[in-house]
């Protein structure tokens, strides 16, 4: 039986030692248009620190709230098999993922899961 | 230093190993689906070709573009093949290396920790097509995510403990497979799109976005972002074969589901074209979503019905 620490270590080990051979083994010949950022053959046009579209901040916003509901629950079925008031346990996690379907259905109503109009 | 070495070869070599296997499969099965040979010239039967491979990706010249960020660059797939070997530690083999009580929060933990890699590489990189790449491979991955997390919530009140040796006990008399199939296909669809594997595979988009956030990278860095999909795309198969498929241990079994598995991803990528964008976020919102949710109330309160837990508690 290892520690968790020690195969991190050794992974990360490993990792390193793929990246300095793979960084130091090849002979490296840069010039300014093989270290320019790829666009098609062409020059860079403008910033790459684009504007997106706030769709997907939507979605990072809905993936919280429901990871947050996970982690939530997540001790519940601990609870079944070693606590004594299993019922309360049960209907607080219910009352949980039913409020989180209303945010859902509220979400689908509103249009927030739409991505093309 | 020695014993390290050892514990080295002894568990990521083989994982790594596997993966340039797997490589090589999905290529002569892709092959053979479109009617060619696939590669067939190193060594016999082509058995050679991901060590030539591998070979070649770590002597090409690795390019750190000038715009970039290049600590976060380099650290990016750094990141990812860490992860992916280090999702591999839980797996409960004859010996495990190491046995977590908690395995199944830790195959969660790390697998979400793996959309960093994703972010940092495309952020880092500086370039449009990386950029938009990373942005739909978070969101993709992020909305599987719930998904996956979900239908893991009501495997884990089924079986009673987030230990994977339990999941053996708890399927002893019946698969979970057979009582929960509805989990058990949307599991196995979401973790093709949660691997970014075709036919949900719109980060890699060729047409429009040239290979998606990793597209800057070359040689080195690139053989480990490659290294790190395989592996997960292989762990995540291990994983569908425990949490679903597991009657009786047996390590030939383990072997022969999760290689089945991985020809299923194999067959939907010679066989369905791409997912368009709208379409993958419904999949995963208003079809997923919903469902794994009324799931989750039926399998929380199956248990509570039938006044017991699975796994022999």
């Amino acid at each position: 039986m290892l520690s968790l620490t020690y195969i991190v270590g050794i992974a990360s080990a490993l990792v390193i030692i793929l990246l300095l051979v793979g960084l130091h083994l090849p002979s490296v010949m840069p010039d300014n248009e093989k270290l320019s950022a790829y666009e098609c053959g062409f020059d860079p046009m403008g910033n790459a620190r684009l504007p997106f579209s706030l769709r997907f901040f939507l979605v990072a916003i809905l993936f919280l709230l429901f990871d947050l509901e996970i982690a939530l629950i997540l001790p519940y079925p601990l609870g079944v098999v070693f606590s004594e008031n299993t019922f309360y346990n049960y209907w607080l996690v219910m009352l949980l993922v039913v409020v989180l379907t209303f945010g859902l259905m509220y979400e689908w109503l509103k249009g927030g899961l739409e991505w093309t109009e | 230093m020695i014993l390290s070495v050892i514990h080295i070869f002894l568990y990521f070599v083989p994982v790594l190993l596997a993966v340039a296997f797997l490589t090589l499969t999905e290529r002569k099965v892709i092959g053979y689906v479109q009617l060619r040979k696939g590669p067939n010239v190193v060594g016999p039967y082509g058995l050679l070709q991901p060590i030539a491979d591998g070979v070649k990706l770590f002597i090409k010249e690795p390019i750190k573009p000038s715009s970039s960020n290049p600590s976060v660059f380099f650290f990016a797939p750094m990141l990812a093949l860490i992860l992916a070997l280090l999702l591999w530690m839980p797996v409960p083999l004859m010996d495990a290396f190491i046995e977590l009580n908690f395995a199944v929060l830790f195959v969660l933990a790390i697998s979400s920790l793996s959309v960093y890699s994703i972010m940092a590489s495309g952020w880092s990189s500086n370039s449009k097509y990386a950029l938009l790449g990373a942005l739909r491979a978070v969101a993709q991955m992020v909305s599987y995510e719930v998904s996956l997390g979900l239908i893991i919530l009501s495997l884990i009140c089924l079986v009673g403990g987030f230990n994977l040796a339990q999941f053996f006990s708890a399927q002893e008399e019946v698969m979970l497979m057979l009582s929960c199939w509805p989990l058990g296909i949307m599991w196995f669809i979401s973790t093709v799109a949660e691997t970014n594997r075709s036919p949900f595979d719109l980060t890699e988009g060729e047409s429009e976005l040239v290979s998606g956030f990793n597209v800057e990278y070359s040689g080195g860095p690139f053989a480990l972002f490659f290294l790190a999909e395989y592996a997960n795309i292989l762990f995540m198969n291990v994983l569908s074969a425990l949490l679903f498929l597991a009657a009786h241990f047996s390590l030939l079994g383990v072997a022969v589901k999760v290689g089945l598995l991985a020809g299923l991803y194999l067959w939907f990528r010679a066989s369905y074209p791409r997912f368009r964008y709208d379409q993958l976020m419904h999949l995963a919102w208003k079809s997923f979503l919903p469902l794994s949710l009324g799931l989750l109330m039926l399998n929380f309160s199956l248990p509570l019905t039938f006044s017991g837990i699975g796994g022999g508690l």
